[in-house]
């Protein structure tokens, strides 16, 4: 079919792509303009005022120059270990984020369950829903005290207080969408006589997931910040007693540094849960 | 002869709030092994009721639905339904959207490989081969009513059950699927109860077109018998003067009988709830 076309064809396509710049180049280009240059420029425009409010002789903050040298020890030495509380940045991170994945999970777990039977139970939901609307106001930080208390060891009592900050978004959308499923899947699932178990993870899973993801989002959000400042009071190792330690030895540029830490493993752990999130509920929007 | 499907003396009474409303008042109908049954009316008249009715998705306050001998009582495959909306799985394919019916009511009848031959015959059967592995936001409109029908026929139902099954389609897919129907319902002979409020899907379509008085306390006005012969073409029954006869007698039902009376606030309330009632017809 292209035969006859080629040869009136073939001439004009050196002539008319040699002085055009080549696809990829342009494509590059317009994604390095379009996204990367704007946050660049913010970015370098708010250093440069922060280094000069800082720069005076008694500025109470250090420039963001004296942070990189002060700290230039802990960035380029994340995994020492002298031993103690003495560690490594990496390992400061990493002791905070297995608390968050042990209370975090746990509060998946018992949030989607409870997520479901308040869902599937207007029963359930009438006796629940006053307790949960209540608890989830209480702020992350009232539970530690009473945690402390109950578990005498700070190690489970952080992990609670992850969980029971988490555990009410995770409740609540689970339990939305759960309500929120259309009569039609349900009348499919009535005639195809699907027993609990079938209608479960065939419609009711999938169904919910969208929502079910929101609030997993929300929960991961919240218990990244509720552990930092549950570290602050329970000491050990782990991010929030880092920052509590830098203040009282007065090394504020570690706390600065820490800070830009926390808020970068916060954002992956957002990206995260949303990346699961859309590969799971992928398709799951009507169409 | 006892029919197949008979629906004896349903009633049903809404209570809401108090206020009880009377939709359907003593309905009977029987409706013989292959038959293709339409029922018209206007819209809020209760045809879906009926029709959810023998489903089983709703229970008659009354009278009972009779399906080969056994009393309806609840949903199953024996009556499968396409819905107005398709109402497919959007997290799973085409194909698996048949297969997870197929899956479920062959489960002991059929091993694993004949039900795989017997998801894709039907979906061959409604033309959708080339699109098994593809979502329903995926494809048009007509293609996943195609996947609903499929889906129904796959689950060898006594009595297949249509709920405005083209409404929602623009005239030309329309006129398209309902020759699709029509060749299947030749090859497969089911018994079919669809609803519809367009006369001439009825009067092609049908073996007997019933009609549904106003509500409430609606009820069968007239049954009309259909006696074109089969296979038939919509070009060649246009210039017929039996199917032009039908046409007429099932408007003059629908547009001096049974028209509608409403005064004017009624009709803006009508107008404004009609995308509802529509979409719950």
């Amino acid at each position: 079919m292209n035969a006859p076309a080629n040869p009136i064809k073939a001439p004009a396509l050196p002539s008319s792509a040699a002085p055009r710049t080549p696809q990829w180049y342009v494509r590059v280009r317009d994604y390095l303009v379009q996204r990367t240059l704007p946050p660049v420029l913010i970015g370098g425009a708010l250093l440069l005022i922060w280094q000069m409010l800082c720069s005076g002789p008694d500025a109470a903050l250090p420039p963001p120059t004296q942070v990189v040298s002060d700290t230039w020890e802990l960035i380029i030495h994340p995994f020492y270990d002298n031993g103690g509380n003495d560690v490594g940045l990496a390992w400061q991170m990493l002791a905070s984020l297995e608390r968050v994945a042990y209370g975090y999970l746990l509060a998946v777990i018992a949030g989607v369950s409870l997520g479901v039977l308040v869902g599937q139970s207007t029963w359930a939901m009438r006796g629940l829903d006053p307790l949960f609307q209540i608890l989830r106001t209480v702020p992350p930080l009232a539970w530690l005290p009473l945690s402390l208390a109950g578990f005498k060891d700070s190690h489970p009592s952080a992990i609670f207080v992850i969980f029971i900050t988490a555990i009410w978004p995770i409740i609540i959308n689970t339990s939305v969408g759960i309500r929120n499923i259309p009569e039609d899947y349900r009348n499919v699932a009535k005639v195809l006589r699907l027993n609990g178990l079938e209608y479960f993870h065939k419609i009711m899973l999938p169904a919910a997931a969208p929502y079910i993801f929101s609030g997993l989002r929300i929960g991961v959000g919240l218990s990244w910040l509720a552990i930092i400042a549950a570290e602050m009071l329970i000491g050990g190792v782990g991010i929030g007693f880092f920052i509590w330690d830098a203040w009282n030895a007065s090394r504020i540029s570690d706390i600065i540094l820490a800070l830009i830490y926390v808020g970068v493993v916060g954002y992956l752990l957002d990206r995260l849960v949303a990346m699961v999130g859309q590969y799971v509920t992928r398709g799951t929007s009507a169409g | 002869m006892t029919p197949y499907l008979s629906i004896e003396h349903v009633e049903k009474r809404f209570e809401r709030n108090g206020v009880s409303s009377h939709v359907l008042s003593d309905i009977n109908l029987r409706v013989e092994r292959g038959e293709y049954i339409s029922i018209i009316g206007h819209s809020g008249c209760g045809k879906s009721t009926v029709l959810n009715i023998v489903a089983g998705l709703i229970d008659s306050s009354s009278g009972v639905v009779i399906l080969d001998g056994k009393e309806v009582r609840d949903p199953g495959p024996d009556r499968s339904l396409v819905f107005q909306n398709h109402s497919l799985l959007p997290w799973l394919t085409v194909y698996e959207n048949v297969a997870l019916a197929v899956d479920k009511v062959f489960k002991r009848s059929k091993s694993r490989a004949e039900r795989k031959e017997w998801t894709l015959r039907h979906l061959d059967m409604v033309n959708m081969s080339h699109a098994l592995h593809k979502r329903p936001s995926e494809i048009s409109g007509g293609m996943k009513q195609r996947v609903g029908i499929a889906r129904a026929l796959a689950m060898e139902p006594k009595v297949l059950l249509l709920d405005e099954p083209f409404g929602a389609l623009d005239a030309l897919t329309r006129a398209h699927l309902q020759d699709e129907v029509m060749r299947i319902q030749g090859e497969l002979h089911n018994t079919v109860m669809m609803i519809t409020h367009d006369v001439d899907e009825a009067v092609l379509l049908s073996d007997r077109i019933v009609m549904m008085t106003n509500g409430p306390s609606a009820t069968i006005g007239e049954i009309l018998h259909i006696d074109l012969p089969r296979p038939r073409n919509r070009i060649a029954l246009a210039n017929d003067p039996r199917y032009n006869q039908y046409r007429q007698a099932v408007l003059s039902f629908l547009y001096e009988k049974q028209r509608k009376v409403e005064d004017l606030g009624q009709r803006r309330q009508s107008s404004d709830s009609k995308p509802q009632a529509q979409a719950r017809a």
